[in-house]
C-alpha cells in the first residue's frame, strides 16, 4: 500500500534574485515614514533570529526616540549549530540585507550601519565588501547618507546575543546587559539601536517590494509569512528550505523525515523536542508554545530516528550550554554544570532517578532568573527531552 | 524636580523618584532584598542574580538591583517562586565554592556565608564540581592572595580594580564553566600592575582575595624574649578599629588602641602620627626647595606639580603609569618606612637596645604597605626597616584572640619618644589630610604667620570629593621667602586611584598646571584604605572622616613643625630637613614598572 506524501509549498521569496533592486530601493525610499512603518507593522513581520519581536514595532520605536545618533545594526552571527541560512542568504542575496538597513536608517535617521559578521564567515567578506561598495553608489545616487560596515565577530556563541553583541563591538567582553533598556533606546555606544537577523531584513525587502499583503497571504494568525529551515539529522534530503509558517511538525516529518522519525528538535539546541505523539498537534510558527520561546529561532529543525539515543541528544546540547554560557550568571554558568554533571551521574546510577525532578526544578529557575536567553532556554530542551524520553535518561 | 513614580512592593505603596530601582525603592520601605554582586560604590552588574525579585504580569523574576521602577508596578519580594529561586542560587554558588569556612580568613565576614545561613542551605544535594575545578590558588605577593576556589565571580573587584582604580589587574578571562577572574596571562598579582591597594579585598563578599596574613609573625616576635617589638599605628586606624570590634563607623579609640597594644605585649606603642609630621618637614621644605629652584634660579629642569609620596599604591600606580612622571614624586619615604628608618637607628640608640634585636611591626590601613615594606631599597637602617605590616583587620584579630574586652579598656598614652604627634599628623589618614598639614606648616614658615583659615581649617581640601582643586596666595612673605610673594600656590588632591589618573591626564595633557598634588590611592584617603574593616562605603567613609577631623580638633598641637619630639628629632639626631643623615634615611628612589 502506498501513502502518496503530501509535498510541504515550498516558497521562493528569499533567494529569488531579482534585478531591480535600485527601483524598488528608489520606491520605498520615496514613501513617507509613517507609510513604510504601516506596512511593516501590517506585514505581521517577527524577528527571524530571536525572541520573534515585531519588526515593525522595533523600527517604529526607534525612529520615535529624538537621539541623534541612531545605528542600524544586521546581526550575521549564526552561532546555532547547524544553521547557515543567514550565510546563504548575505552571499546569493545580499543586495536585499543592505536594503533592508538603507530602508531602517531611512526612517530611524541612522547614518551608520554593521554587519556583525561571524568570524567563521570571514571568507565572505570580499565579496560583501564589493556588494556595499556598490550598494553605497547606488544610496549617493538615491541621496540616501547611510554607510555600512562590516564587523567580523570574535567566534563565542553568546556574541549572537543582541546586547552582547554591542558589548563587543564596543571592544569589551561579549556579555549580556541587563534589560530595560533596551536596544531600541540603549544599543550600540549606548545610542538607540535597530538590531535583526539577517533573513529579518530580507523579508523586509520583500514586503516592501510587494506590500505587506503578500507577505501576510502567508502563513497563520501571528506567524506569518516565510521562514528559512536548515533541515538537518536523519532525513534523506537535508538542506536549506524556505517554508511557509503555520505547517504541523507532522507536515514536516511526512515531507523531510526518513519514515521512522521519533523526534525533532525545534529551534536547534534552545528549542524544543517534540516527540512523535505530539507531531500532529504541534505547529511550527510564533504563538504555538513550542517556537513561541525558542531562542534563537534560526530555523534549525533537526529529525531523530529511533536509532537514536534522546540522552546522547540531551548530553551534547548541555554540553555546548555549558561551555558556551558567558558564565557571569549564576543560574546559567552553574546550572549548566549541574544539569550536565546531573544526568550523567544519573545514567551511572551514582544519583537516584528522582534527581531528574529535582534538576527539572532547577531548570525551572534558570528560566525565571537568566540574565539573558542562553540561560532562560536551556529549560526548554531539557525537560522536553527529560519528560518525554526519561526511561532513555536512566537506561 | 524629578517625577515621582508610583509602585507597591509586598502590597506596601511607595512614591519614588523616576529612575531608582527596585532595590533602592524597597530600602526604602526598610525591605531588605539579599545581594551579592552589588555594591553601592561599583556599577550594576546584575549578575548573581539572588536579587530577584518577582514582578506582577512579569512571567520572568526581575533582578531589583537592575530594574528601574515604572509607574503601578507591582513587586513582591518574598513569594514562593522568589524564594525558592534564591535558595537554589545560593546552593549552585555553594556547589562551586571551596567550602571550608571553618578555616577561612573571612569566617565571620563572609556574605555568602551569611546568606546561606540565612536561607538555611543545610543539605547539599547538587553535586560538588569543587573537584573538577583545578583552582588556582595565588599566595605569592607579599600583600594580597588570591584564591579562586572562595570566588563566586560577582565582578566586585574587577569593577573596582576598574572603575575606583582605573588599574585593570585582574578581569575575566573565559567563559562558560571555565569563566574565571584572572590577571594579564594568570600571572601571579605580584608579576602584573597591580597596586596592592586592596580595595578589591575591601569590595571582595567571600574569601577570594584576602591580605597575606601576618599576625603569626607578630605573635611568635611577641613571644621572643630576646628581642624587642616596637609597633607604630597610621592615624586611620585609630577611627577604624572599632569597628572591627563591636562599636560603631567612626568611633575614635586611639586610647583604647593604645592599651590593647600594649596588653599584645608590644614592647613600645608608638605612632605613625609621628613620622608623618617629620613627612610635612621633609615634603614642605622639599616643595620649597623645588618652587625656589623652579622660580629664582630658573632652572627649568625642576619636577612641578610635586606629588606626594605617602600612599603606596600611588606610588607603584605611578611607576606602572605614569613613570615619566617619577621625578615629580616626592623623594620622602612614606611615614610609615620613616619611622621603621628611625626604629632601628635612632629609637634603638634612645632605648639602648641593639638594631638587630628591634622587630619593627606597622599597623596599618592599607594592603599596599606590606609590600612597601617588603621593596628591597626599604633597608636603609642596615636592617628591613619595617619587618611586619598588619592591618587595621589584623589587629583586631589579634585583640580578639588576646580575650581582650575591647570597650572596656581605659584609654592609655602612647609611650616615647617617637609618640608625641599633632592634628597635622592625624589628618594624613583622609584625602586632603597631607595637603592641609603641608600648608599648615609651610605657609607659616614663609610668612610667620598661621594659614588664613578659621581654627586652621582649610575647608577647600576637604570632603570625600574625587578631585579637588585649592589655591592660596602667598603675602607677607619673610624676607628669605620674598620670592614666593604674590605667588598663588596651586594645588590638586585626589583619591581613589581612577581620579588620580584623570588628574595626571589633565598634566599630561597641560590642561592644568600646579605645584603640588596630594594623590591618594584609597577612595576616601586612608581612611578607606585596603586594610580597613568591611563593609565600606560613601556613608561609612564620611563618619570616619568625621572621626579623623574630630581627632585632630581635640588635640592640643595642631601643626607638625610644633611638635616637640619633631623639633628634639632634629636637634639630636637629623640636624635639619633635607640634612645629610635625612637623605640617607627618610628619602627614597622609585622604579618604572611594566603596563599589564
Ligand atoms: C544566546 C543567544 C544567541 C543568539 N544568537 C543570534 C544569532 O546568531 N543571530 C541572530 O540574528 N540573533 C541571535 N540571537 C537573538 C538576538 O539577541 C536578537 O534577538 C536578534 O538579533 C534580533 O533580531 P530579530 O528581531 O530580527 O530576530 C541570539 C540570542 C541569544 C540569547
Ligand atoms: S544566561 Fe548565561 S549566557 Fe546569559 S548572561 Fe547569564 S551566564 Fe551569560
Amino acid at each position: 500500500m502506498t501513502t502518496t506524501k503530501k509535498q510541504l509549498h515550498r516558497i521562493d521569496l528569499i533567494f529569488k534574485n531579482d534585478e531591480d533592486c535600485k527601483e524598488i530601493l528608489r520606491k520605498a525610499l520615496s514613501k513617507p515614514n509613517q507609510e513604510i512603518i504601516n506596512e511593516m507593522v501590517n506585514s505581521g513581520l517577527k524577528g527571524r533570529g530571536g525572541a520573534g519581536f515585531p519588526t515593525g514595532l522595533k523600527w517604529k520605536l526607534t525612529a520615535e526616540s529624538k537621539e541623534k545618533d541612531k545605528y542600524v545594526i544586521c546581526n550575521a552571527d549564526e552561532g546555532e549549530p547547524g544553521t547557515f541560512k543567514d550565510r546563504e542568504i548575505l552571499s546569493r542575496v545580499p543586495h536585499k540585507v543592505l536594503s533592508g538597513m538603507a530602508v531602517c536608517a531611512k526612517i530611524t535617521g541612522a547614518r551608520k550601519g554593521f554587519i556583525y559578521l561571524r568570524g567563521e564567515y570571514k571568507f565572505l567578506v570580499p565579496e560583501l565588501k564589493k556588494e556595499i561598495r556598490k550598494f553605497h553608489d547606488i544610496l549617493d545616487d538615491l541621496g540616501l547618507d547611510f554607510r555600512v560596515e562590516i564587523f567580523l565577530g570574535s567566534g563565542a556563541y553568546i556574541c549572537g546575543e543582541e546586547s552582547a553583541l554591542f558589548e563587543s563591538m564596543e571592544g569589551k567582553r561579549g556579555e549580556p546587559r541587563n534589560k530595560p533598556p533596551f536596544p531600541t533606546e540603549c544599543g550600540y555606544l549606548n545610542k538607540p539601536t535597530v538590531i535583526n537577523n539577517v533573513e529579518t531584513l530580507a523579508h523586509s525587502y520583500t514586503i516592501l517590494k510587494f506590500g505587506a499583503q503578500k507577505f501576510r497571504d502567508l502563513g497563520v494568525k501571528d506567524s506569518r509569512g516565510s521562514k528559512v529551515f536548515s533541515v538537518s539529522g536523519d532525513t534523506p534530503i537535508p538542506g536549506i528550505y524556505e517554508l511557509e509558517l503555520g505547517m504541523t511538525v507532522q507536515d514536516f516529518v511526512d515531507d523531510f523525515g526518513d519514515g521512522d522519525t521519533k523526534a525533532v528538535q525545534v529551534g536547534g539546541a534552545s528549542g524544543f523536542l517534540v516527540p512523535r505523539k505530539r507531531f500532529a498537534k504541534t505547529t511550527i510558527g510564533y504563538q504555538g508554545k513550542l517556537t513561541g520561546i525558542s531562542l534563537p529561532t534560526g530555523g534549525s529543525m533537526m529529525i531523530f530516528n529511533s536509532s537514536r539515543s534522546m540522552y546522547n541528544v540531551l548530553n551534547n546540547y548541555l554540553d555546548f550550554f555549558e561551555e558556551e554560557s558567558c558564565g557571569q550568571c549564576t543560574p546559567c554558568r552553574v546550572g549548566c554544570q549541574q544539569l550536565l554533571k546531573g544526568i550523567r551521574a544519573v545514567k551511572r546510577g551514582e544519583k537516584p532517578t528522582s534527581y531528574l525532578d529535582k534538576l527539572m526544578k532547577l531548570t525551572e529557575t534558570m528560566k525565571l532568573t537568566a540574565k539573558c536567553g542562553l540561560g532562560q532556554s536551556v529549560a526548554n530542551s531539557f525537560s522536553s527531552i527529560v519528560e518525554n524520553f526519561r526511561e532513555e535518561m536512566i537506561y | 524636580m524629578s517625577n515621582m513614580v508610583n509602585l507597591s512592593i509586598n502590597g506596601i505603596a511607595v512614591s519614588v523618584k523616576e529612575g531608582l530601582t527596585i532595590l533602592e525603592a524597597a530600602e526604602k520601605l526598610h525591605i531588605k532584598i539579599p545581594t551579592l554582586c552589588y555594591h553601592k560604590d561599583l556599577c550594576i552588574a546584575g549578575n548573581c542574580r539572588v536579587c530577584v525579585v518577582e514582578q506582577t504580569g512579569n512571567n520572568k523574576l526581575v533582578a531589583s538591583c537592575a530594574t528601574p521602577v515604572s509607574e503601578g508596578m507591582e513587586i513582591n519580594t518574598n513569594s514562593l517562586k522568589v524564594r525558592n529561586c534564591r535558595k537554589h542560587i545560593i546552593e549552585l554558588l555553594l556547589t562551586e565554592h571551596r567550602e571550608e569556612c571553618t578555616k577561612c580568613y573571612r569566617n565571620g565576614h563572609c556574605e555568602l556565608q551569611e546568606l546561606s545561613a540565612e536561607f538555611q542551605i543545610t543539605n547539599q544535594d547538587f553535586i560538588d564540581l569543587v573537584p573538577d575545578k583545578n583552582y588556582t590558588v595565588d599566595r605569592i605577593s607579599p600583600a594580597i592572595e588570591k584564591d579562586d576556589s572562595k570566588c563566586i565571580r560577582c565582578q566586585r573587584c574587577v569593577r573596582t580594580c576598574a572603575e575606583i582604580q582605573s588599574v585593570g589587574a585582574i578581569a575575566v578571562s573565559h567563559k562558560g564553566s571555565e569563566m574565571k577572574i584572572s590577571t594579564f596571562f594568570d600571572r601571579s598579582l605580584d608579576e602584573v600592575v597591580c597596586t596592592n591597594c586592596g580595595q578589591c579585598i575591601v569590595h571582595c563578599p567571600t574569601g577570594a582575595l584576602t591580605e597575606k596574613s601576618y599576625v603569626e609573625k607578630v605573635w611568635d616576635a611577641i613571644a621572643d624574649p630576646d628581642v624587642h617589638v616596637v609597633v607604630q599605628t597610621a592615624p586611620a586606624v585609630r577611627i577604624g578599629l572599632g569597628e572591627e570590634l563591636g562599636l560603631g563607623s567612626g568611633t575614635r579609640v586611639t586610647g583604647k588602641m593604645v592599651a590593647a597594644l600594649k596588653r599584645l605585649g608590644f614592647d613600645s606603642v608608638l605612632d605613625t602620627d609621628f613620622t608623618a609630621d617629620l613627612t610635612i618637614m621633609e615634603e614642605g621644605t622639599e616643595l620649597l626647595t623645588r618652587l625656589k629652584r623652579a622660580l629664582v634660579d630658573g632652572d627649568t629642569e625642576v619636577a612641578l606639580p610635586m606629588a606626594t609620596s605617602c600612599s603606596p599604591g600611588w606610588v607603584k600606580y605611578i611607576e606602572h603609569k605614569y613613570p615619566e612622571y617619577l621625578p615629580n614624586l616626592s623623594t620622602c619615604k612614606s611615614p610609615q618606612q620613616m619611622f621603621g628608618a628611625l626604629a632601628k637607628t635612632y629609637y634603638a640608640k634612645n632605648i639602648d637596645v641593639e638594631p638587630q634585636n628591634i622587630v619593627s611591626v606597622s599597623i596599618m590601613p592599607c594592603t599596599a604597605k606590606k609590600f612597601e615594606a617588603n621593596r628591597p631599597e626599604m633597608k636603609d637602617s642596615g636592617y628591613k626597616d619595617v619587618d611586619y605590616v598588619l592591618t587595621t583587620r589584623e589587629l583586631a584579630v589579634m585583640i580578639k584572640q588576646a580575650g581582650i574586652e575591647f570597650e572596656k579598656l581605659n584609654d592609655e598614652h602612647f609611650d616615647s619618644i617617637m609618640g608625641v604627634s599633632t592634628g597635622a599628623g592625624v589628618i594624613f589618614g583622609v584625602t586632603g589630610g597631607v595637603m592641609e598639614a603641608a600648608l599648615r606648616t609651610a605657609y607659616e614658615i614663609v610668612t610667620g604667620r598661621e594659614v588664613p583659615f578659621d581654627n586652621l581649617e582649610i575647608t577647600p581640601v576637604r570632603g570625600l570629593a574625587g578631585v579637588k582643586e585649592a589655591s592660596i596666595q602667598i603675602t607677607g612673605t619673610k624676607k628669605e621667602w620674598n620670592f614666593l610673594e604674590g605667588v598663588e600656590l596651586k594645588c590638586a588632591i585626589t583619591n581613589g586611584l581612577q581620579n588620580a589618573h584623570k588628574l595626571m591626564e589633565a598634566i599630561k595633557n597641560g590642561e592644568r598646571t600646579y605645584h603640588f598634588i596630594e594623590i591618594m590611592a584609597c577612595p576616601g584617603g586612608c581612611l578607606g584604605g585596603g586594610g580597613q574593616p568591611f563593609p565600606v562605603d560613601n556613608e561609612v567613609r564620611l563618619k570616619r572622616m568625621q572621626a579623623i577631623y574630630e581627632e585632630d580638633r581635640n588635640l592640643p598641637i595642631r601643626k607638625s613643625h610644633e611638635n616637640p619630639e619633631i623639633v628634639q628629632v632634629y636637634q639630636d639626631f637629623l640636624e635639619e630637613p633635607l640634612s645629610h643623615k635625612s637623605h640617607k634615611l627618610l628619602h627614597t628612589s622609585y622604579v618604572k614598572r611594566e603596563q599589564y
